[in-house]
């Protein structure tokens, strides 16, 4: 008898939640019923309220249980999930369920399919095949394909990719780098941790095709400590693919050389920053450079050096293998391609979702989101993580797209989005951010390391009523100074969160002491 | 001068070396040592260090600076710029609450107050048995299940008051 597959998600935030127990108390009941399966720790497929999502290989394709606790695993063997049979947890086959169904997976093709360890799984899903396709390019070829593809940064500023490597291109130098921004620290994203640990080959393959088209013999991953995991799937992932011949000496036979490494940051969000992140990677505190010089000129050790997202570089390998044309299609105007957005916090189906660009922010909160977690209206969302604003009811319908929520005073970023209930004090908001930034400054322009700290207190004061008129006044004041005053976006941003806090819950900021003491 | 003359850097204090004890001296050495050649070696160094002893020594710099040729407030600068690293040995676990926005759509502010409460410490602080060192933490990567907590190395989501007092309780009980 032939051992069924049973795949349970090894994915931090699936074992967040208790997979870890679900595998071993699958593991255990199988044992004692003589049953054979056989267990595989896959990425998850983002459908996070679910988790952990256990997954059974029938010949009617992968049949979805979830969410499935330890104590939940004996009743489903006894209603034969085994044979992908009906029960309360069951969804039906996982390709079916509309979350994942309506999306359009290009990325994330492979994550939560495969074992994300197993180099042979990656390559039985069309990996390598961007690698070999650009193997047979010339440089200024595969930099051609990924500018004609329309791959824009995924790590908030949305710079056009294919110009970055053009420029590091035409840089000449002994030594060029490239450079991944694994750093991702915005608060409602993690679709860069699920592509480390649910596909990290797929990062690997990216930039391995990055140093063919620009000439860089060298890659950092630089990680954030916080994702312990991602590391240890990474660095497992490069050993894999040095064992392989695909990282080295000589990659896949074509006598280039592209060596791999992963260093690890130390919790400061701003080496999210790319040349902050370039300083740490240098062994020195983390503090933002003056541009220009740019990286893709004078970058890590002063070598010409591109820096591009764990999405940015993941989505390189599709785009060789399948060609510009195949990516560029989807999209609008001038945002190309697909974004995964991250679906996060008071919602009631979490989760990743990679679309298009030009859904409509309201189709993602209430149509794949379903609401609030607490069932109370949705009174706010922060769009773009800590540095992004903050969008009531009335913005809903603004479309996916950088220029679209640029338009209404926002911005994409990452792709993160943040769901609020209407328990939310928005006063308390704008406070935090500007805490956020106090804690997070580098210290190096006065904007932001002073006028973070300033603007928490004047938030304070208008909180507490004291000469209400003046304090906005001069928080908005501050908002300018920090936005045209700051050498980063971190301080250039801080005033998106609180303006937009000021701009549209007017009301929070005037409620009496009495009236916040009751909530 | 020359390109080739190496940076001078003033020469460090010797006593430093002795204030280390043999196993803190050890990792120390072993982490320099087998990571020195790295291009940008600091943070790597300083890692390998924290990693095995939990903590980076304010006696280490010195030996770390003398390594890698840095000035001693070259090294403390970068210590001392990282929230990650710490100069004082930490309880026997740290426990780091997520205080991102996303944690605070389902309630990370209440967790704060109770573990701040029932562990009476305030962040960064160890409680008086040694056992836990609570520290914020701003984004773990969990938002869509919040509130999040790291325990050492391992992530645990939807954290409420109950679930954080088990974990609190685990990790008493674990040497």
């Amino acid at each position: 008898m032939t051992a069924v597959t049973i795949y349970v998600p090894g994915d931090a935030a699936a074992v967040a939640v208790g997979a870890d127990a679900t595998a071993a108390a699958i593991a255990a009941e199988a044992e004692r019923r003589g049953t054979a399966v056989k267990i595989v720790r896959n990425g998850s497929r983002g459908l996070l309220w679910l988790e952990p999502l256990v997954e059974v290989d029938t010949p009617a394709g992968r049949i979805a249980y979830g969410p499935v606790g330890a104590a939940d695993v004996p009743g489903l063997f006894a209603g034969g999930f085994i044979a992908g049979a009906p029960h309360p947890l069951g969804h039906g086959p996982t390709a079916e369920i509309p979350y994942f169904k309506r999306q359009q997976r290009l990325t994330f093709a492979r994550v939560g399919l495969i074992e994300p360890g197993d180099i042979e799984a990656y390559k039985r899903h069309d990996g390598y095949r961007g690698l070999t396709a650009a193997i047979g390019m010339t440089p200024a070829a595969i930099v051609e394909c990924v500018t004609a593809s329309g791959l824009r940064g995924s790590g908030g500023a949305a710079f056009p990719a294919g110009i970055k490597w053009k420029t590091a291109l035409g840089a000449a130098a002994d030594r060029k780098y490239i450079v991944c921004n694994a750093d991702e620290g915005d608060s409602g994203t993690f679709s860069d941790r699920m592509v480390m640990e649910g596909d990290p080959f797929v990062l690997i393959e990216g930039m391995t095709i990055a140093g063919l088209a620009t000439g860089a013999t060298q890659g950092y991953i630089y990680l954030r400590f916080e994702y312990p995991l991602a590391k240890r799937m990474l660095q497992d992932a490069i050993r894999s693919a040095y064992e392989a011949g695909y990282l080295g000496a000589d990659v896949m036979g074509s006598g280039r050389r592209f060596d791999l490494e992963v260093r690890m940051g130390a919790g400061a969000y701003i080496c999210g920053e790319e040349t902050s992140l370039l300083e740490s990677l240098e062994g020195k505190r983390g503090q933002v450079r003056f541009k220009p010089p740019l990286p893709a000129i004078q970058g890590l050790f002063g070598k010409p050096t591109v820096i591009n997202n764990v999405i940015t570089l993941a989505s390189v390998p599709i785009i060789l293998d399948r060609g510009a044309e195949h990516y560029r299609d989807f999209g609008m105007g001038r945002s190309r391609g697909t974004l995964p957005v991250q679906l996060t916090g008071n919602i009631k189906r979490g989760g990743l979702v990679e679309t298009a660009f030009g859904l409509r922010l309201r189709e993602l909160l209430y149509d794949f989101g379903g609401g609030s977690l607490s069932g109370r209206p949705i009174k706010a969302v922060q769009v773009g993580g800590p540095l992004g604003a903050y969008l009531p009811e009335s913005r809903f319908d603004t479309k996916l797209d950088y220029e679209a929520f640029a338009g209404v005073g926002g911005m994409l970023g990452h792709g993160g989005i943040v769901v609020f209930d209407d328990s939310v004090d928005m006063a308390a908001q704008a406070r935090y951010a500007m805490e956020f930034c106090a804690i997070e400054s580098c210290g190096k322009c006065t904007p932001c390391r002073l006028g973070s700290t300033r603007g928490v207190e004047v938030i304070d004061r208008l909180i507490a009523g004291d000469e209400p008129v003046k304090q906005e006044a001069l928080l908005r004041d501050l908002c300018e100074t920090m936005t045209h005053g700051s050498l980063c976006a971190l301080g250039g941003l801080t005033a998106y969160p609180v303006r937009s806090a000021l701009d549209h819950f007017p009301a929070d900021f005037r409620k009496t002491a009495a009236a916040r003491a009751r909530g | 001068m020359t390109s080739q003359t190496p940076r001078r850097v003033i020469p460090n204090q010797p006593e430093a070396r002795s204030r280390l004890n043999d196993a803190e001296l050890a990792a120390v050495q072993n982490a320099c040592a087998a990571l020195k050649h790295l291009p940008g070696a600091l943070l790597p160094i300083l890692h390998a260090v924290q990693d095995e002893l939990r903590h980076v020594p304010k006696n280490a710099v010195p030996l770390i600076a003398d390594a890698l040729n840095l000035t001693r407030a070259e090294v403390h600068g970068v210590v001392s710029f990282y929230h990650y690293f710490r100069t004082e040995k930490p309880g026997r676990c740290v426990l780091r609450i997520c205080r991102a926005e996303a944690c605070q759509s389902v309630g990370a502010a209440a967790l704060e107050e109770h573990a701040k409460r029932s562990l009476q410490v305030d962040f960064h602080g160890t409680t008086a048995d040694g056992a836990i060192t609570l520290e914020p933490v701003y984004c773990l990567g969990n938002c869509a299940l919040g509130p999040s907590v790291l325990v050492e190395d391992r992530l645990v989501g939807r954290v409420d008051a109950r679930r954080f007092d088990d974990l609190v309780a685990d990790a008493r009980k674990a040497k």
